[in-house]
């Protein structure tokens, strides 16, 4: 059929005149890794308070995090973005809108992004949080108490260190996912990956190129994290605890 | 030492603790024992405020267990406990899990809180496992290291929920030496727990609960020599126990 | 900030809904049967013994779930009319359409999903059902179809239902092929009348309300279920 292959594109310039296409698929690659690393910070802190918050058993602040979380689970996350993107400069003050809106597009971008998937982890964080935590035996939190340790350092000591080792495995596939989402960015003018990919097949009509190397860079991507999160685990076990060798 | 002033509690509107009053003096060993769902279990919890009671009052040393101005954690500092399924710390060394509470709610410096918690490994047979965590430790041997960690912090009195009830077999006994040892030596002790054999060595009283109440509080003899003066259900329940 | 503009929102609400939303909700339960589907029986060919076809099967799950849903968007975009062409032996690529393309990349996509949450309910179900099933005489196929699948479904429906909600939020995506879904409806209106808070917030408050109502009836019939002793 008449497609044409042509592997050599990758290093023919870009209509921007400064990089080839390989050099926008790295730009591309910073960009998404940028984001991705920003917005994990944020979904960790965020997503960390309204966590325990949430196992505190006060009925109020219970609610609230509920809330939080549904109120993220609940949006598509494209959706989200264009809220970040488009109605939050409008809603704020307005000169605080009006410094987004006349930002360097690049910053603006990138910050959107970062904080919109940065809230948007923070939820599923916040569940995965709450949900290590009260698969701990009770009788845990209790001979904390009993030792006459108080609340924050029950949960200091005992309940986060062990609901930590306990949600590693899930944080991992959040920490994919969070990259995976970074996608989405791109519909907001970030040139991550797959907006560069689609730039250059847009220029260049060389499609399969194009989004065969933006594959290879998510699954090279894939394969660090993972090999990542292998290392936290055993950076951090402990002996006879869940599943590790006595 | 503890005293028990007509504690009640309940759980929405099913009562599971009915007017129980005890008093505990210091140096003395009280065993508490009855069938399951009695409420001894919820009992001595609410002894260090793990669990909330309505009505009555509890004193341990003079101090109010309820009151709102009671500092909560260093009461409990003062009260070492031990539990059914032992709640060692899976995550810290059995050294660390000595040590944490020294440092941080009593306020010892890192090398009192580990000579403390060396002498007390070698007191229960450990000290060849300080390093060694909790996971790789049969249930008896984390049982010893939890009554240790509850030691560490010197504690007035020490409460004892079921300690064996979770233990193989062979293993009780590893454990039950231990509390011998500590109740020979004068240390004020609540003990929930099947085990009549402790009871008759080093009990000074035995009390029986049934459906949240107290049913006989009595001195150990006159609970083992004189059992046709108990009431129909402790000697029932009795029978059924002591058979084994 | 101007006032709100609620008008626009009744207005074009009719538009919204009827062409949005029903392309919404089309993509969404066609892919999720075809998913359902695909997801099972990818879920078996993993759980299969033969080394080369759980390795197959393996690799094309693990390749779905490492890839971002709007690159496979993309992928298949381009794909599949050149695919249709080399099938049909027309020698060139053949047009889809937008939603057969979507419908594709959604089937393809969350089959890899279905497979994992399907793969992990078949493995919950006791090994000594399947081999009371051999027991009596019953083939592999039987054994799967009465035994072993009805079990795992049963334990696996809050979990699959909660997916078919993920589907529904995926399928916004297909923004970036300009169809119109219900946010692309909303997207067609903001753009044509510079509206595009009133859009965003509504088709936003849509979405939420959609998902929250869907996934607070999921976990009621898990209650119901656990409570009848499943």
């Amino acid at each position: 059929m008449n497609y044409n292959w042509n592997w050599m594109v990758f290093w023919e310039m870009a209509p921007d005149g400064v990089h080839t296409y390989m050099g926008t698929l790295i730009q591309g690659l910073y960009w998404t890794v940028g984001v991705s690393i920003v917005a994990w910070c944020i979904a960790l802190l965020v997503g960390g308070i309204v966590g325990v918050f949430g196992t505190t058993g006060n009925a109020w602040v219970e609610r609230f995090c509920a809330g939080y979380v549904e109120l993220f689970r609940n949006v598509p996350l494209l959706v989200q973005m264009f809220l970040w993107y488009f109605v939050f400069p409008e809603v704020v003050p307005a000169r605080l809108g009006e410094f987004i809106k006349t930002a360097d597009p690049a910053w603006s971008t990138f910050w959107t992004a970062a904080v919109c998937l940065g809230l948007f982890t923070s939820s599923r964080i916040a569940v995965q949080i709450q949900a290590g935590i009260r698969a701990l035996p009770a009788g845990q939190p209790m001979a904390a108490t009993a030792l006459g340790l108080t609340r924050p350092q029950v949960y200091r000591y005992v309940l986060l260190p062990l609901t930590v080792r306990m949600i590693l495995p899930p944080m991992a596939s959040e920490a994919l996912n969070l990259i995976k989402n970074s996608s989405v960015a791109f519909t907001i003018g970030l040139l991550e990956i797959t907006g560069a990919a689609r730039s250059m097949q847009e220029f260049t009509f060389q499609i399969f190129e194009s989004f065969a190397a933006a594959t290879v860079l998510y699954v090279a991507i894939n394969i660090v994290v993972v090999l990542l999160m292998r290392y936290l685990e055993k950076r951090l076990s402990v002996p006879g605890f869940i599943g590790q060798p006595r | 030492m503890i005293e028990f002033k007509n504690v009640s509690k309940w759980y929405g509107s099913f009562q599971v603790l009915n007017d129980c009053s005890i008093s505990i003096n210091a140096g003395q060993v009280v065993v508490v024992c009855g069938p399951s769902g009695s409420g001894k279990s919820t009992l001595i919890k609410t002894a260090n405020a793990l669990e909330p009671f309505q009505k009555g009052e509890i004193l341990i040393d003079g101090v109010s267990v309820g009151a709102r101005k009671t500092n909560l954690p260093q009461l409990r500092a003062r009260i070492g406990m031990v539990f059914q399924h032992f709640e060692l710390f899976p995550h810290l060394s059995v050294m660390r899990n000595l040590e944490l509470a020294q440092v941080k709610v009593l306020g010892r410096t890192a090398d009192e809180a580990n000579q403390r918690g060396r002498s007390l490994l070698e007191r229960v047979g450990l000290s060849a496992h300080m390093d060694k965590f909790p996971g790789q430790l049969s249930g008896g041997q984390q049982q010893r290291v939890a009554i240790a960690r509850a030691l560490a912090m010197d504690p007035i009195a020490m409460l004892f929920d079921e300690p064996t009830s979770a233990l193989d077999p062979e293993m009780v006994n590893e454990v039950l030496d231990v509390m011998v040892d500590l109740a020979k030596e004068g240390m004020t002790m609540m003990v929930v727990t099947h085990e009549m054999g402790f009871a008759r060595k080093v009990a000074d009283r035995v009390i029986f609960m049934d459906e949240g109440a107290i049913v006989e509080d009595c001195s150990k003899d006159e609970f083992f020599e004189r059992p046709e003066e108990l009431s129909d259900r402790a000697k029932l329940f009795l029978s059924k126990i002591l058979t084994h | 900030m101007h006032g709100f503009d609620f008008e626009i929102i009744i207005r074009t609400a009719p538009y919204l809904f009827t062409v949005g939303l029903m392309f919404t909700l089309k993509l969404t339960v066609l892919s999720t049967i075809g998913a359902i589907i695909l997801g099972t029986l990818l879920a078996i060919m993993r759980l299969s013994s033969n080394r080369a076809v759980s390795a197959v099967a393996g690799g094309y799950v693990n390749l779905m779930r490492a890839l971002p849903l709007i690159l496979i968007i993309f992928w298949f975009y381009f794909l599949v009319p050149y695919i249709v062409g080399w099938l049909t032996q027309a020698g060139r690529p053949i047009a889809v359409g937008g939603f057969t393309s979507a419908l594709i990349t959604f089937t393809l996509f969350e089959a890899a999903y279905f497979c994992e949450i399907v793969r992990a309910g078949i493995q919950s179900v006791p090994r000594g059902q399947l081999d009371a099933g051999y027991a009596i005489g019953l083939s592999f196929r039987q054994v799967m179809s009465y035994v072993v699948l009805p079990q795992a479904f049963r334990k696996m429906t809050p979990l699959l239902l909660t997916q078919v909600i993920v589907i529904f939020q995926d399928t916004s995506l297909v923004y970036v092929l300009s169809l119109t879904d219900f946010l692309g409806a909303a997207n067609n209106v903001a753009q044509r009348d510079g509206r595009l808070v009133e859009m965003f917030v509504f088709a936003a408050v849509v979405y939420f309300l959609i998902s929250y109502a869907a996934s607070r009836s999921v976990k009621m019939l898990e209650r119901r279920s656990n409570a009848a002793g499943a």
